[in-house]
């Protein structure tokens, strides 16, 4: 019994730790530039993982093996325990945890502790039920007024934005993300409704939208293409239906589709999804 | 021997009646079994609606014509509808943490040994516990009645996850199918369970504090003792935090308060303010819900691993024929645990909008809780070197918990760091990753427990080769079916979604998502022969004696089953700690704890009972 346990013991770590060498099964091509870093902690800290894991289970089984049973009067060994083990292992395990700890700290400064770059390219995402809501500021830089109580659906008017507000002229909003590559952007994420996630998985990126805040965050896509973009925070009966595309262009491309009045800019975007493939996997 | 006549004189005569026997019990072991009894009823109930899930993801759009008769509404045409689906989330994960895995190890088993463990008749306040219990019943009811009168004809309770985020979960039915009646009386249901829960923790705090017999030092106390009792303190100071933010849920919806929900929101077309079904609400915070969520959330994480992990210890000692190894650095863990355990909420949010700085604090904190855990399983492996190893029943399944303990806990390495929660939260990840520790492990600590204790209990073993085969088979189902969830969330697979076919970075898992629905189905049907066992091993099963596992702890000397006060009128006396196994000259490899000192342990001895103080 003792022995075939601990080869399901064995046999059972192998298979999991092998899945993790499974490349396809592996976290999708990373498209911005934190994620290189993150990318680097996150394989090591799953390697300690890994190693912790393989260890404690292989001593699992070889006490298993070991430790059966014996016929007639052979005893157990008697002891109460070692405080130096203790004190070894409590010491060694707290090191290495907290440090790992320590050291994932950085990507989440670099992404958090620091407000967004002066140029960075701005979007304010508004999300509702089951829609995502982009909104750009045009050629002038300059967000136009929103209020909740004129938003209006029949027209459209998604996120409330004041037509008679001049700032607002040359705004345009569209449910897909067009940002432009290798520069700062900042998203400005509000909720009209419930709690919404902004998920790209290549981005490595996620941020809650919460009704009520507006959240700053900032990121830099570093690779051109068409994203499939997620809600993951669950938000009501058409959750996982709440889906859009996150364009990264390069930057001349993308100069020419803000510069667009908002009818036009609508075609393009069409057009843009059209030329630009999803990622193979 | 005065104490001796003077409980002897007081010797508690068993009630006659059936109601005051079985029903209103007063006896702590009857409500146990009470307990344990809602648990089996209610797991039942949440794996089935698991299966649902599964079937749900890996046949998308399939047609179940018995899903068709069975929910009409839910299943029109045999196809499970998105919020159907969501509504089984949330039932299921409602059902399974609080109403198994915070019943049966605490309210169960916690019951019916720790008064028989430190050696008294009964807990301090057999009415309290009496109440506890049948309050519990109650919020178990009204959560079933959430099944049936959701609000609405295709949901069989509210749509919003066990963690019921507000505002969706504030806002009332405008924010869509789920939000009606049911959430309403979820929320009643979990302020119910509260208050059930606290009125459980004071007894068993006190009960351990006061009524330990004779010679019975804290320090002599088994593990499972300490565990059950860090539990009620963790039970204590963290449900009233829940019952309270469970009320200002409910005044948000029934009442018109603003508490959760923020001002100027926007709901399936309709402003706030603007309409009587939507009144005008200002300030709330969303966020605010998640702090008093999980400031009970993350313990009662620990609340439901606890107790798995001191029967966990004690039936590895036991199995083992050898003491616990470090059982002072267990004590302190399980404190450590209980400690940390309240300053780490955090880690659930870090992505929710709240300050990067305290994200920071919680990450290092939630990865020092994994120090005590470490040592923990150190001492584990500890125990078992240099053992004697039977290998029972219940020691397979502690041997499990040893194993699966460290496989769900392990990830939390990546989850409590601040970076990587960025791509793993609200992934499979996360999923795995506490079903494995939270949910697996605990229960093959209740599994372990069961196996062990059912001679106690019912005076008869369960049944040792179908026992054997639910082990082995659940034990390889469920590494099958969660290991490959993490990879499923490192690709990035979110949690909560009804269907994975609107995403084409998810279709590449689909085999996987396949496997682990065909697994998940065979290993829940396997549970029935557990259920089977149990019952059939009531009646049928082999004869077990007051001692059978030749085990050393207290309730190990009286009768199987216990009489109405335990000890039969005479309480013992304890000598010595509580693994003493293995003693080197003893005449036989266990030394109870009632057995008395010897003339050389008196003479000053060799430490042979290392926790007498």
């Amino acid at each position: 019994m003792g022995r075939a346990l601990a080869v399901i013991i064995w046999i059972l770590t192998l298979g999991s730790v092998s899945l993790f060498f499974v490349k396809q099964w592996w976290l999708p091509g990373a498209i911005s530039s934190h994620a290189a870093a993150l990318d680097r902690q996150f394989l090591i800290t799953i390697i300690v993982v890994g190693i912790s894991f393989t260890a404690a289970q292989v001593g699992l089984g070889y006490m298993v093996w070991k430790y059966r049973e014996r016929p007639a009067n052979d005893r157990a060994v008697y002891t109460h325990g070692s405080n130096r083990l203790e004190v070894i292992w409590t010491i060694v395990t707290a090191v290495i945890f907290i440090g790992l700890a320590v050291m994932g700290q950085s990507v989440w400064a670099s992404l958090h502790f620091n407000k967004a770059p002066v140029g960075s390219f701005q979007v304010e995402v508004v999300a509702q039920q089951f829609q995502w809501n982009f909104h750009y500021s045009g050629k002038d830089g300059v967000f136009g007024r929103t209020d909740p109580s004129l938003i209006d659906d029949s027209a459209l008017n998604f996120i409330g934005l004041d037509e008679t507000d001049p700032n607002a002229k040359d705004d345009q909003t569209h449910s897909v993300i067009a940002i432009p590559v290798n520069r700062p952007v900042e998203l400005i994420l509000r909720s009209k409704d419930v709690i919404h996630n902004f998920w790209v998985p290549q981005l490595r990126f996620k941020q809650d939208l919460v009704p009520g805040m507006a959240i700053r965050v900032h990121f830099t896509a570093n690779q051109t293409g068409k994203y499939e973009l997620a809600c993951a925070e669950l938000c009501g009966q058409l959750h996982f239906k709440m889906k859009s595309y996150m364009l990264v262009l390069p930057e001349a491309e993308h100069q020419a589709l803000m510069a667009l009045p908002q009818d036009q800019f609508q075609s393009r975007i069409t057009e843009l999804l059209a030329k630009y493939p999803l990622p193979t996997y | 021997m005065s104490v001796e006549t003077h409980e002897a004189v007081h010797r508690h005569e068993p009630p006659t009646s059936f109601i005051r026997k079985y029903i209103f019990s007063l006896d702590h072991k009857v409500i146990g079994i009470q307990y344990i009894i809602l648990a089996l009823v209610a797991v039942v109930v949440g794996m089935t609606m698991s299966v649902l899930m599964r079937m749900n993801l890996s046949w998308p759009g399939t047609n179940w014509p018995i899903l068709a008769t069975l929910f009409p509404g839910g299943a029109p045409g045999g196809v499970i509808n998105p919020e159907f689906y969501l509504s089984l989330v949330t039932m299921h994960g409602t059902i399974m943490v609080f109403f198994v895995l915070t019943t049966a190890p605490q309210g169960g088993f916690g019951n019916y040994f720790l008064p028989i463990q430190i050696g008294a008749e009964d807990m301090a306040f057999p009415v309290l516990n009496m109440l506890s219990f049948w309050v519990t019943f109650v919020g178990f009811i009204v959560i079933l009645a959430a099944i049936f009168f959701s609000g609405s004809a295709s949901t069989i309770g509210p749509i919003g996850g066990w963690t019921g985020y507000a505002p969706l979960s504030a806002l009332g039915q405008i924010a869509g199918p789920g939000q009606g009646m049911g959430m309403n009386l979820w929320i009643i249901s979990i302020a119910i369970f509260c208050v059930g829960s606290l009125l459980g923790a004071l007894n068993f705090i006190t009960t351990l504090l006061n009524m330990r017999t004779r010679g019975m030092s804290l320090m002599r106390m088994p593990l499972t003792c300490w565990a059950w009792f860090t539990t009620a303190v963790l039970a204590l100071l963290s449900f009233p935090v829940l019952l309270g933010g469970g009320i200002l849920l409910l005044l948000d919806r029934l009442a018109g308060t603003s508490f959760f929900i923020p001002g100027g929101l926007y709901v399936s077309g309709i402003l706030s303010g603007t309409t009587p079904s939507f009144p005008v609400h200002t300030g709330g915070s969303p966020i605010l819900w998640q702090h008093l969520f999980w400031f009970f959330g993350h313990p009662e994480v620990y609340i439901a691993i606890l107790p798995g992990m001191g029967a966990t210890s004690h039936i590895l000692s036991t199995f083992a024929r050898k003491p616990v190894f470090g059982y002072r650095a267990m004590v302190f863990a399980i404190f450590a645990i209980g400690l940390l355990g309240f300053f780490v909420w955090g880690h659930h949010m870090f992505i929710s909008g709240m300050s990067p700085y305290s994200a920071m604090t919680f990450s290092i904190l939630t990865l020092s809780i994994g120090v005590p855990s470490a040592v923990k399983t150190f001492n584990w492996l500890g125990t078992l070197w240099g053992a004697r190893i039977r290998f029972t029943t219940p020691m397979l399944f502690a041997i499990g918990f040893v194993s699966l303990f460290v496989a769900g806990g392990i990830t939390g390495l990546v989850l409590g760091q601040t970076s990587l929660d960025l791509p793993m939260h609200d992934t499979y990840f996360v999923l795995a990753h506490f079903h494995l520790v939270m949910g697996v492990a605990s229960i093959f600590g209740m599994f372990a427990a069961t196996y062990f204790w059912f001679p106690k209990m019912f005076g008869r073993f369960m049944n040792d080769a179908l026992g054997k085969i639910h082990f082995w088979i659940t034990f390889v189902g469920v590494y099958c079916i969660f290991v490959p969830m993490h990879v499923m969330g490192l690709v990035g697979m979110p949690r909560r979604y009804s269907q994975f076919t609107e995403y084409t970075f998810l279709t590449r898992l689909h085999p996987l998502v396949v496997f682990v629905s065909i697994v998940a189905i065979i290993t829940v049907l396997t549970q029935f022969l557990f259920y089977f066992n149990l019952i059939w091993s009531i009646f049928k099963g082999k004869k077990a004696g007051p001692n059978p596992w030749e085990a050393t702890t207290l309730e190990w000397t009286t009768a199987s089953p216990p009489p109405h006060d335990n000890f039969a009128g005479v309480l013992p006396v304890v000598y010595r700690g509580p693994y003493e196994f293995a003693v080197p000259g003893a005449p036989n490899d266990f030394v109870m704890q009632t057995e008395p000192e010897t003339e050389t342990e008196r003479a000053g001895g060799n430490g042979h009972n290392g926790h007498r103080h």
